[in-house]
């Protein structure tokens, strides 16, 4: 079975379409799966739904999408820092279903873990809430959560093995790993592909059974939504 | 006159407890870390994805895969952990979290809490917010009194959409700290800030509350 390929391009060669449902990881800018992307806009698909916690900036990450007409929907937790996004959605270009963050984040777990639906307190009194069904349980109020898929998950990690067994870094892990369950057809891009065995099983954040298609898209330019920093101690 | 910014951040820290783990919002709950009592711990948690977050890098040292929740660079400890949002949302929801300190535009008497809309004109979303005040097991608001145009912000019922319903436990502003020692019961005062008469306060909430 064929597994790392050479570029973005080629490794989502054959799986966009217009109107599909697209996972993609990242909170902010930082662990943004931005080479698949930049193909994603290349390929001129449109009409996509777009599962993802944010929608980048104007001109970085799924901006870039969003600017290009590209996205009729987007379910998301947070949508600031995005003056195009607000525009579009104001002037009705743009359809939005906001999540709550954890409940987004378990929505997506939820549907890569054959799990079609779940009770939360999240929400619970909301305009969240409304039009869910409510349950009591042991004296407390929930409401009910579904699943989400998407038709494909385009996600970023750091390193990966020949066996796409796939290590995250720091902070950028965020909604990568989930993302990359709840899809039929899975990318992952990293910015070192290593021989089988060179990461410790032990150490393995997302097994290589959730990653369908690999490449590497070093070098990176990875940007910074606020630099904020303190002066040197003497 | 009443407390700054800075002040309404140090009265927050004193109900911090040692060996805590706390989320801090954006705006002046993230003073908060910048007043953490000396003799008492306590573990950050963002809900990015990390828990033990440490001061903003020394220049030159950003990490654009190192970030906390207000996408901010940040520095990390040695006792630091990272994990996926699942995880993290996980173990908010779960009630792990001692504390959450967070910002709001109301709060209204029986704590309900909105910060997340203004219908027509603000479209930004809720992020971890709705998660964070329906898991964590306690929850201090720190905001400013009145908005800018003068209009109180702890009121009688929220007129914006609700983040949460009767979740908060205590708030703190400029003026003074409200608490109630249980979810059913009024807020009372309990700290008037410097030169902040009871009739000043009164004057200035629309919010019943106990004295």
């Amino acid at each position: 079975m064929k597994r790392l390929y050479s570029s973005a391009r080629e490794a989502l060669q054959g799986l966009l379409r217009d109107g599909m449902t697209i996972c993609a990881g990242g909170f902010g800018l930082c662990g943004i799966p931005e080479r698949s992307i930049d193909a994603i806009l290349e390929s001129g698909v449109k009409g996509l739904t777009i599962i993802s916690n944010n929608c980048g900036i104007d001109d970085v990450g799924l901006g870039k999408l969003l600017r290009a007409g590209r996205i009729a929907k987007m379910i998301s937790s947070y949508v600031g820092e995005n003056k195009e996004f607000e525009r579009q959605y104001l002037a009705g270009e743009l359809q939005l279903e906001f999540n709550p963050q954890g409940t987004l984040a378990e929505r997506i777990r939820a549907g890569g873990a054959g799990i079609s639906a779940f009770f939360t307190k999240t929400g619970v009194g909301t305009l969240v809430a409304e039009g869910k069904v409510h349950q009591e349980f042991d004296g407390e109020t929930f409401i009910m959560e579904r699943a989400l898929r998407g038709d494909l998950a385009i996600i970023k990690g750091w390193k990966a093995d020949e066996a796409g067994n796939l290590v995250f870094r720091k902070t950028a892990r965020n909604f990568n790993r989930v993302m990359a369950t709840a899809a039929a057809i899975r990318v992952a891009e990293v910015e070192e592909i290593v021989p089988v065995g060179a990461i410790d099983p032990d150490a393995v954040h997302l097994p290589g059974i959730y990653v369908k298609r690999l490449f590497c898209g070093a070098p990176y330019d990875k940007k910074i939504e606020f630099r904020t920093v303190r002066s040197a101690e003497a | 006159m009443g407390w700054t910014r800075d002040q309404i951040a140090a009265r927050a820290a004193k109900e911090l407890r040692d060996g805590y783990y706390v989320n801090l919002g954006i705006g002046i709950p993230t003073l908060v870390a910048n007043n953490i009592p000396s003799g008492i711990s306590v573990t950050l948690q963002s809900e990015n994805g990390m828990l033990g977050i440490g001061p903003f890098p020394v220049e030159g040292h950003e990490d654009p895969d190192l970030i906390n929740a207000g996408k901010q660079t940040i520095s990390e400890l040695p006792s630091s952990v990272y994990f996926g949002s699942e995880d993290s949302f996980a173990m908010i929801r779960g009630g792990h979290v001692d504390l959450t300190i967070l910002g709001a535009m109301e709060v209204a008497e029986n704590g309900d809490i909105a910060n997340w809309i203004i219908p027509g004109k603000m479209i930004k979303g809720m992020g971890g917010a709705m998660d964070l005040v329906a898991g964590a097991k306690k929850i201090i608001v720190l905001m400013e009194h009145a908005s800018k145009d003068g209009s109180p912000k702890f009121v009688e019922t929220c007129s914006l959409p609700l983040t949460g319903a009767g979740v908060v436990d205590m708030v703190i502003t400029d003026l003074g700290a409200f608490v109630r020692s249980s979810r059913s019961d009024p807020f009372r005062v309990a700290e008037l800030a410097s030169s902040v008469s009871l009739e000043e306060l009164r004057s200035k909430t629309t919010a019943s509350f106990l004295v």
